[in-house]
């Protein structure tokens, strides 16, 4: 037998469920691997006496026949979503030590199916950036490097701990949200398998605000089954949230294997940027290639209004984010900063507790929200977004899959990308038109790069069909057939 | 520039955020870049396109104004950096 941390989830289902190993062997093993690569940075609070707890039930569970359709499975998960009494502090240091009295109903559901929490997974402060260098708790490194060279990589952002974890089997699957791309891109460089589900998909009830017209839950795991079985339990209506949509969640793990013949796959020309890699444009080829020799009809779309996706996404993000942030005032959680009055208690709270990234999006978002701005910015944002979607949705009436690269390079050095702010946005190139139209997406591995780096292709589909995003997932994973491993795996 | 000092000034209070003397020129510096790439959305024809305030059309949905699931009160004031007596401690607003 592999070594445990080596299964997937649909595997260890089967192995816990036929006395193979228990639920506290499989924990046990995560719980080494996890402090064996402490050195990535990638917990921000272990939870491992509570793991082992759930464990000893899980086992009880599975003995007495009641097991939930996740028992035993070890999960990370990231640190924007409150777990009762346990650190969930948005890696920020203004929520530095705030243990929110409530949990997620997202990991609520986790919990009530038999997940058990490893722990929290660092990530970019609020969920803002790419490469989660902006942590409060330090960056993250990816457990992949670069042939030959000790050069240390970032593991992609925001969910950046969430990804590196599954991928140095840290944890067996992991939690995410993706605004801009924060499941999908760190999943591309870190080689696993990240989806980002309809928007509305999954509850945002207790999970910590960032832009939430965008903000959506998702799973990131070693392979697109798992991703399957985590969304199963993941997805589903919740009153508290009032975007979250009522509609039955399908058992999205029922045939993956069914194939790409007939499918209509659209590659948007718009995609091909002006100075892509051509290590990514062959990737992409590659992709095609895969589809077409699967019997898929592949067509050229056009989406005409990408290349305005990414400042439409930084015109309203950070405006929902300086309103979702203005809570953080020092009164009922969080860091406060004595001052001579209220208003300045509040005004170096704020700079104290905030980093320098979450503060360039709340000015920038009070800018576009301010008089006489209003109209000229954040009205046109929300303008121009209408037609990203339309876009989609006019593409949507001739294909049912749209594929295209989800990252424009493989995993940078950690302090690259730094000058200059644009610079790192234009990471999230391919991700963000998907966000702002509310559409599911998935990133599997495909490749490597001449560096041995894993790259990945994302499927974008349409509203609600998570279904044809997985098969589509699952024929690529398939077809590339990516066995490689990140030179770093604890344990 | 479109955003001078004088701006960053007036956002940085406006975001109830504290900008020390020496960030302001780079605070001015990074808005400036980040809104001067935005300005290309003026350049799409939005005329009689609705703006998108969620991609879900779903009417809100509505429910009796009855208290639920309510937390207790120890438990909400668990996390803030001062109570007294079962209130949240702020600096003297009124004289």
């Amino acid at each position: 037998m592999n070594k445990l941390t080596d299964l997937t989830i649909a595997r260890a289902l089967s192995g816990l469920k036929s006395k193979e190993f228990s639920a506290i062997e499989l924990t046990k093993a995560y719980i080494s691997s996890a402090e064996a690569s402490r050195e990535l940075n990638i917990y921000v609070e272990e939870t491992f006496d509570i793991a082992l707890q759930r464990a000893t039930l899980s086992d009880k569970k599975l003995k007495s026949g009641d097991a939930g359709s996740l028992e035993g499975i070890p999960v990370a998960v990231k640190d924007l979503f409150c777990t009762r009494g346990i650190h969930s502090a948005a890696c920020s240091k203004v929520l530095n030590g705030f243990k929110p009295p409530y949990e997620s109903a997202v990991t609520e559901k986790l919990w009530d199916s038999g997940a058990i929490l490893i722990g929290k997974a660092n990530m970019d402060e609020f969920a803002m950036g790419s490469s989660n260098t902006t942590s409060y708790y330090g960056s993250v490194t990816n457990p992949w490097s670069p042939k030959g060279a000790g050069k240390k990589l970032v593991p992609g952002g925001s969910s950046g701990g969430s990804a590196a974890a599954v991928s140095a089997r840290a944890a067996l699957a992991a939690t995410g949200t993706d605004t801009g791309g924060s499941i999908r891109q760190p999943a591309s460089f870190c080689g696993v398998v990240g989806l980002k589900p309809t928007y509305g998909r999954c509850s945002r009830w207790g999970i910590i605000a960032f832009a939430s017209s965008l903000d959506q839950a998702g799973p990131i795991t070693r392979t697109v089954e798992d991703a399957a079985l985590m969304l199963n339990v993941m997805a589903g209506y919740d009153p508290k949230d009032s975007t979250s949509v009522n509609k039955p969640v399908p058992n999205y793990a029922l045939n993956l294997n069914q194939g790409v013949k007939g499918l209509r796959v659209g590659i948007p020309g718009e995609y091909q940027m002006d100075g892509m890699s051509p290590e990514i444009k062959q990737l992409w080829d590659k992709g095609i290639e895969w589809f077409k020799n699967g019997g898929a009809e592949v067509k050229d779309i056009s989406l005409p209004h990408t290349k305005y996706a990414l400042p439409t996404y930084y015109i309203v993000a950070p405006a929902e984010a300086s309103s979702n942030l203005a809570r953080y005032d020092g009164v009922r959680f969080g860091l406060r900063k004595s001052g001579d009055d209220l208003q300045d208690m509040y005004s170096k709270s704020r700079a104290e507790g905030f980093g320098e990234e979450v503060k360039r999006r709340v000015l920038i978002g009070t800018y576009v929200l301010s008089a006489g701005y209003y109209d000229a910015y954040y009205l046109q944002a929300q303008r121009v977004r209408t037609r990203i979607a339309e876009d989609f949705k006019q593409a949507f009436s001739n294909v049912d899959v749209i594929l295209t690269p989800t990252a424009p390079s493989a995993a940078f050095e950690v302090g690259a990308n730094m000058d200059d702010p644009i610079s790192m946005y234009l990471n999230d190139i391919f991700t963000v038109p998907a966000s702002l139209a509310g559409l599911p997406g998935i990133s599997v591995p495909a490749g490597l790069s001449s560096e041995g780096l894993p790259l990945g292709l994302q499927i974008i589909g349409e509203p609600f069909n998570e279904h044809n995003v997985l098969t589509s997932g699952k024929f690529i994973e398939t077809a590339a057939n990516f066995d490689s491993l990140p030179q770093y795996i604890g344990g | 520039m479109a955003i001078d000092k004088a701006t960053v000034l007036r956002i940085s209070r406006l975001a109830r955020i504290h900008l020390a003397e020496g960030e302001i020129d780079t605070v001015a510096k990074e808005l400036n870049g980040i809104i001067q790439w935005v300005e290309q959305l003026k350049e799409v024809d939005t005329e009689s396109i609705e703006p998108m305030t969620s991609v879900v059309e779903i009417e809100l949905p509505k429910r009796e104004d009855i208290p639920d699931d309510v937390a207790n009160q120890k438990e909400l004031l668990s996390n803030s950096p001062s109570t007294e007596d079962g209130f949240f401690v702020v600096p003297k607003v009124v004289e």
